[in-house]
């Protein structure tokens, strides 16, 4: 991207004035370097949400911000209900509430390293991971509705994790407002046999060790140390969500189309908040929220029973659950005043500071985990909202390195086995049904994250609490 | 034969993959964009073509038509559990009649590497170029 086409705010925040259609500016987070090498696309996709009915304040990229579809992945733009404002589909994309379970093990690197090919074949054979691989929870109807309305509360009901996982998950696992009953047959079809399954990709599991602290009080408070080892899942509502988003997409676009309103992309399909299709998607966006809830849910306990079979009275306890890919209802406080905001986050944590009401008694004087995933052999991060999060972009921030290279590229550039070779002599185990997935996902395809983590941390959209590393990495 | 002799190829997007496909009818385009989709997952000659899926889609425009028809594949795929590596495409107006041979996913034969999913509408485009049809459309995955 073009530095002279921004106006440096200060060496972490750029900004685009209004111009064209644009209602708002635009605002990018990232050192020099990092808005420097991200495609002309960003900046075309940030201006484009700039231009929908209703956005407050500005239409945000994050500092790993790249090229989407409709929204950049790395966006954030919230909407004003009473100020005509819309809910787009393309605005949370096709896997809803896709996030990151963080779960601390009390294990240290030392336990598992005599084990550590055991554990990783115990985990790669306990979670169906990849396509083609289904769970062993097969829902009725009556079932299916009853985990689209009641989430992770819902599993822990039918003896998926403890009740104290609760509270260590946004919305206490349960998202209020769903409407099951705006949930299509096509898409309970679609996740008929994915409950408790990873997908593929880029998402994960891994088992990670925290290898820096950077915040001694934040990571006490935490519960982590430098030596212990962490599990993080990255997954999201799998094929229900994906399906709801097509749907909505479609039914969108053809309504917009309908009331002739113009759109720079047709992948900003949207509907005013405050009409039938916007609540019935509404509805069933926050459905497959609780279906990603689920979903990490059951993963979670099968990871514990995985440890627990190999490492037996492993506890590993739930440090936070939160998705990066949704559109909540939230207040904040714009020229002093109180506001009911639409936030959609795509490919953005949700990032609350410290003293949020929502957020568990223990965490709160803190502020709420952001989880920042890696890619197999680099570094994740665990970070914190911070008092500036809110003011700098909703409370929101980074979410992954993003991409360098497309997965045609990395294709040409390695093989699977190579990989995880090298990965294998680095001290990374991978567990993956597929070579070619393996290649596509390749480290080195991806952005190196430090610049990313360093660009939200000086940023003030959240700070660095610590630093991990993966041992075991399962790959769909 | 490779891809591109076939009719199909890929474009390079940041997160996700863009399909192109040309050919001398709408009909042929379509086909080897859903082969397009196929080649994302796997070499789409290793897909044994001996079930047979036959779907139905209609939209307002023939762009959306053609992202009806990749999602309509997206799902059957989801649900059979299948992949699929032969096609035919009857299009009339903005209606398609679309029949997809394929297999159920062996993942020690097709190693899958990701999973569609599903169509998106950037970049989307459908026209004609001189004497044939070019489209292109990316999935996210």
């Amino acid at each position: 991207m073009e530095l002279s086409r921004l106006e440096k705010v200060s060496p972490f925040e750029w900004r685009i004035a209004p111009h064209g259609e644009m209602r708002v500016p635009a605002v990018l987070y990232g050192d020099e370097q990092l808005i420097r090498d991200m495609d002309d696309k960003v900046y075309e996709q940030v201006t484009n949400v700039a231009t929908l009915p209703g956005i407050v304040t500005a239409s945000y990229a994050m500092p790993d911000a790249h090229w989407g579809y409709g929204f950049p992945i790395g966006g954030v733009a919230a909407f004003d209900p009473e100020a005509g404002g819309v809910v787009s589909a393309g605005g949370v994309g096709f896997d809803i509430s896709c996030g990151v379970r963080t779960m601390v093990t009390g294990l240290k690197r030392e336990d598992v390293e005599p084990v550590k090919e055991e554990l990783a074949d115990t985990l790669f054979a306990a979670i169906p991971a990849g396509l083609g691989s289904t769970g062993e929870i097969s829902l009725s109807d009556a079932e299916m509705t009853a985990m689209l309305a009641g989430g992770a509360r819902w599993a822990v009901d039918r003896g998926f994790g403890a009740p104290a996982d609760l509270d260590r998950i946004e919305e206490s696992g349960c998202m209020p407002g769903a409407m099951p009953d705006c949930v299509s047959d096509r898409a309970r079809q679609r996740q008929r046999r994915e409950m408790g399954t990873l997908g593929s990709g880029n998402h994960y599991l891994e088992i990670q060790e925290i290898v820096r602290i950077h915040d001694g009080d934040a990571a006490r408070a935490f519960g982590l140390a430098v030596g212990e080892l962490v599990v993080g899942i990255h997954c999201g509502s799998r094929g229900l969500g994906h399906q709801i988003g097509t749907e909505f997409l479609r039914d969108m676009a053809i309504e917009d189309a309908r009331l002739g309103l113009k759109l720079p992309d047709r992948e900003l399909a949207c509907s005013p908040i405050d009409s039938d299709l916007g609540r019935r998607y509404l509805g069933a966006m926050r459905a497959a929220i609780n279906c990603a809830f689920a979903n990490r849910q059951i993963i979670g306990h099968l990871v514990r029973q995985a440890l627990c079979a190999v490492l037996p009275r492993t506890e590993a306890t739930l440090l936070f659950d939160v998705s990066h890919n949704t559109c909540k209802v939230e207040e904040h406080t714009i020229n002093g005043k109180a506001r009911q905001l639409f936030v959609h986050r795509k490919g953005a944590t949700r990032a609350f500071g410290p003293g949020h009401a929502s957020l568990p008694g223990a965490l709160r004087p803190i502020g709420q985990p952001v989880f920042v995933g890696g890619s197999m052999g680099t570094a994740s991060w665990i970070l914190a909202g911070t008092a500036t999060s809110e003011r700098r972009a909703f409370s929101s921030a980074c979410h992954g390195a993003g991409r360098r290279m497309s997965r045609h590229q990395a294709r040409k550039n390695w093989r699977g086995d190579d990989v995880v070779r090298d990965l294998a002599h680095r001290g990374t185990l991978i567990r993956s049904p597929s070579m070619r997935g393996v290649a596509e996902e390749a480290p080195a395809a991806y952005k190196d994250v430090t610049a990313v983590i360093e660009a939200t941390h000086e940023a003030g959209l959240a700070r660095k609490i610590a630093e991990l590393r993966p041992l075991i990495c399962i790959k769909g | 034969m490779s891809a591109q002799a076939n009719g199909w190829s890929h474009f390079a997007h940041e997160a996700d993959i863009g399909l192109a496909a040309s050919g001398p009818s709408l009909g042929d385009v379509f086909e080897r964009v859903a082969t397009a989709m196929t080649g994302a997952i796997t070499d789409p000659e290793l897909v044994r073509t001996n079930e047979k899926v036959t779907v139905h889609c209609e939209a307002p425009d023939i762009e959306l038509l053609l992202v009806e028809w990749l999602n309509a594949l997206v799902f059957e795929m989801a649900t059979r559990g299948m992949l699929f590596g032969r096609f035919e495409v009857r299009i009339d107006g903005c209606r398609l009649v679309g029949t997809a041979w394929g297999e159920k996913i062996s993942r020690e034969r097709h190693h899958p590497a990701v999973e569609v999913k599903g169509a998106t509408y950037t970049g989307l485009s459908v026209h004609r170029r001189g004497g044939s049809w070019v489209a292109r459309c990316v999935v996210d995955v």
